[in-house]
């Protein structure tokens, strides 16, 4: 069932290729657009792979990606269960964040470039900015919103603070946590490709900004495609492994 | 040595509250809305900070912190944590006291049998039915063979037939395993089940500590009778004294001319004292208008007003010129209808002063005998 469910939704996806490859065939779409019929896209997407220009940039967003989600997210994740563990750190963090998070990841990228320069550590930097302040938020939300009678009644059972953290707290709040992790894995994506559009020569982004300069829609297409992959591929991960982690009693 | 003393206990609602509870007694706190109840569970358990001393088994426990005082905690809303199934739930407690797998497994086993679970062991709370969260969250609670159990109106969701059944077991299992336990309930009648004795709680004070029968048939305060059911209050002055009965002149508001009633003579009793008297409904007999009340009854004429269908009799309230009286009689015997004139009758020994043991006789140790005569 669930095979045919997968198939159904695949349909409309093919309906709108096959229109696609129709409308560029039959030059339904003005000459100025420069716009490739899409088994164009495939045998330009088959050629930057082989050529290895496409695996080499995508390994190096790919790369920074991972860098800086990860370490945002593990940072996003300690600060926040302190947060929302103890009044008393999140009484002291919450109004200095609280400043901060509003501000959008890109707008560090001036003071970042002055800081670290045109260097590995800007994209890292700025997808850890990306990511930290929503894992935190949810984090402290998890945390806070756990039912207060669960801690009460572990704490008769006689757990101690680590262990109400770690068998009860933690578990609770893995839900928010995920929320987290899933909308900033693709977000991260997003910003990715506009720091390196602006300010780093390699990467999808960079292979993005070349392949306009070029007037060559074909690439910036595979290049759409392949964030647009990655982007779900990261946000598919975290729900999948929510699931995993939670469905059994939610 | 009692197994919980709680002495001179004060906080933001405990008001210099004091209690003993002996070793496998059941406790019941009963009390409306916001006296204190739970407060108090609260503060055996050391969750919330008092001022006073709470004493396990003679030894002060104040300086102890909650996760160290060995208590078990069913809450109102059970708290069985969602993440875990039965099994995991139930064993939690075993897993925080680091006790041996073979030792857990076989306590565990023992719950689920004790508790009639074992088909729910790897279920998760989502999947139980109400009474299954009960009995899971009361195995949790015990598991760990704390000193002392404290239920805080663990069964205040479930329907009454589930209630009815779940007390009884509980009241079992509590006496099989004799650990001393505090009930907080609103209910009066779960209360007189369950409890061995019951304190009756308002606004963060102890009104009364009793068995369930004497709590019922005595009632100390107004408030304690009204709460247990006691609807007839009858606020009188005394105005004779005879040497084993006493006049009283009933000054309810509503009595066109003064009612004189003749009541059984008690110590509290001095000429011209103000008093509140009780009558239990279960000791008022109704008479027809046109049949001569035995001489020895007290006998006040009115109307019915109403009457309603209470389980196994007939609540009839009765207005006696503004006065309004409760009787509940016997369905195969009331034969009265509404707005029909009747003697309202009770015996001398029926009404009793609200005001405890002191009011009694020394030799008095009697119950109240519940008495439901109808004579046509």
């Amino acid at each position: 069932m669930k095979k045919i469910k997968a198939a159904y939704s695949l349909i409309p996806v093919l309906v709108f290729l096959l229109i696609w490859e129709m409308v560029t065939r039959l030059e339904l779409i003005p000459g100025h657009f420069f716009f490739p019929p899409f088994t164009k896209v495939i045998q330009e997407f088959y050629y930057l792979t082989i050529s290895g220009v496409l695996p080499d940039n995508f390994l190096r967003s790919l790369s920074r990606v991972l860098i800086g989600f990860s370490t945002g997210s593990i940072a996003g994740l300690l600060i926040g269960i302190l947060m929302g563990y103890k009044q008393v750190i999140n009484k002291t963090l919450h109004p200095i964040f609280s400043l901060l998070c509003p501000i959008p990841a890109l707008g560090w990228l001036p003071i970042l470039m002055l800081w670290f320069g045109i260097s590995e550590m800007l994209p890292i930097m700025i997808i850890f900015i990306c990511s930290f302040f929503p894992v935190l938020y949810n984090t402290v939300t998890g945390i806070k919103t756990v039912d207060k009678n669960l801690v009460k009644v572990a704490k008769t059972l006689g757990a101690s603070e680590g262990k109400i953290l770690s068998t009860i707290l933690l578990p609770l709040a893995l839900s928010n946590i995920f929320t987290g992790l899933r909308l900033e894995a693709g977000m991260a994506w997003r910003v990715i490709i506009a720091a390196e559009m602006v300010a780093i020569p390699t990467g999808i982004g960079a292979l993005l900004m070349r392949a306009e300069s070029l007037i060559r829609i074909d690439i910036v297409i595979v290049c759409l495609i392949v964030l647009s992959v990655m982007c779900l591929s990261f946000e598919r991960f975290f729900i999948y492994m929510e699931h995993r982690l939670t469905h059994k009693w939610r | 040595m009692p197994a919980i003393e709680l002495k001179n206990i004060s906080n933001f609602i405990c008001r210099n509250m004091s209690l003993k509870i002996a070793d496998g007694e059941l406790m019941v706190l009963l009390g409306p809305t916001g006296a204190g109840k739970t407060t108090l569970l609260n503060i055996v358990s050391g969750l919330i900070e008092y001022e006073g001393s709470v004493l396990f088994d003679g030894a002060s426990v104040d300086e102890i912190p909650v996760n160290r005082r060995s208590v078990g905690y069913l809450f109102q809303d059970l708290a069985l944590f969602p993440h875990l199934d039965v099994a995991s739930n139930i064993t939690y407690g075993l897993k925080i006291q680091k006790r041996r797998v073979d030792e857990i497994e076989a306590r565990l086993d023992e719950m689920l049998n004790l508790m009639n679970i074992r088909h729910l062991a790897r279920r998760y709370p989502k999947d139980l039915s109400g009474g299954e969260k009960q009995r899971a969250a009361l195995a949790r609670a015990i598991a760990p063979s704390p000193r002392v159990l404290l239920l805080d109106e663990p069964m205040s969701d479930l329907d009454v037939l589930t209630r009815e059944k779940i007390g009884g077991e509980f009241k079992n299992i509590q006496r099989k395993m004799g650990v001393t336990t505090i009930y907080v309930t609103h209910n009066h009648g779960e209360a007189f089940f369950l409890g061995d004795r019951v304190s009756v709680v308002n606004k963060g004070k102890i009104e009364q500590i009793e068995s369930p029968d004497e709590l019922f048939y005595h009632p100390k305060t107004e408030f304690v009778a009204r709460f247990v059911g006691a609807k007839n209050i009858l606020k009188a002055r005394v105005i004779e004294i005879n040497q084993h009965e006493a006049v009283v002149q009933v000054n309810n508001e509503g009595p066109g001319q003064p009612v004189k009633i003749r009541v059984k003579k008690y110590p509290v009793f001095e000429k011209g004292k103000e008093i509140n008297l009780c009558i239990h409904p279960e000791k008022i007999t109704l008479k027809k208008e046109n049949k001569v009340p035995d001489a020895n009854l007290n006998r006040i004429m009115g109307k019915i007003v109403n009457k309603t269908n209470n389980g196994n009799g007939l609540k009839a309230t009765i207005d006696t010129n503004g006065m309004e009286l409760h009787a509940v009689i016997p369905k195969d015997l009331f034969d009265f209808n509404i707005y029909e004139n009747v003697w309202v009758c009770f015996a001398p020994d029926a009404p009793h002063p609200l005001c405890g043991k002191k009011c009694r006789e020394p030799e008095a140790g009697r119950k109240c005998l519940v008495t439901t005569q109808v004579e046509g």
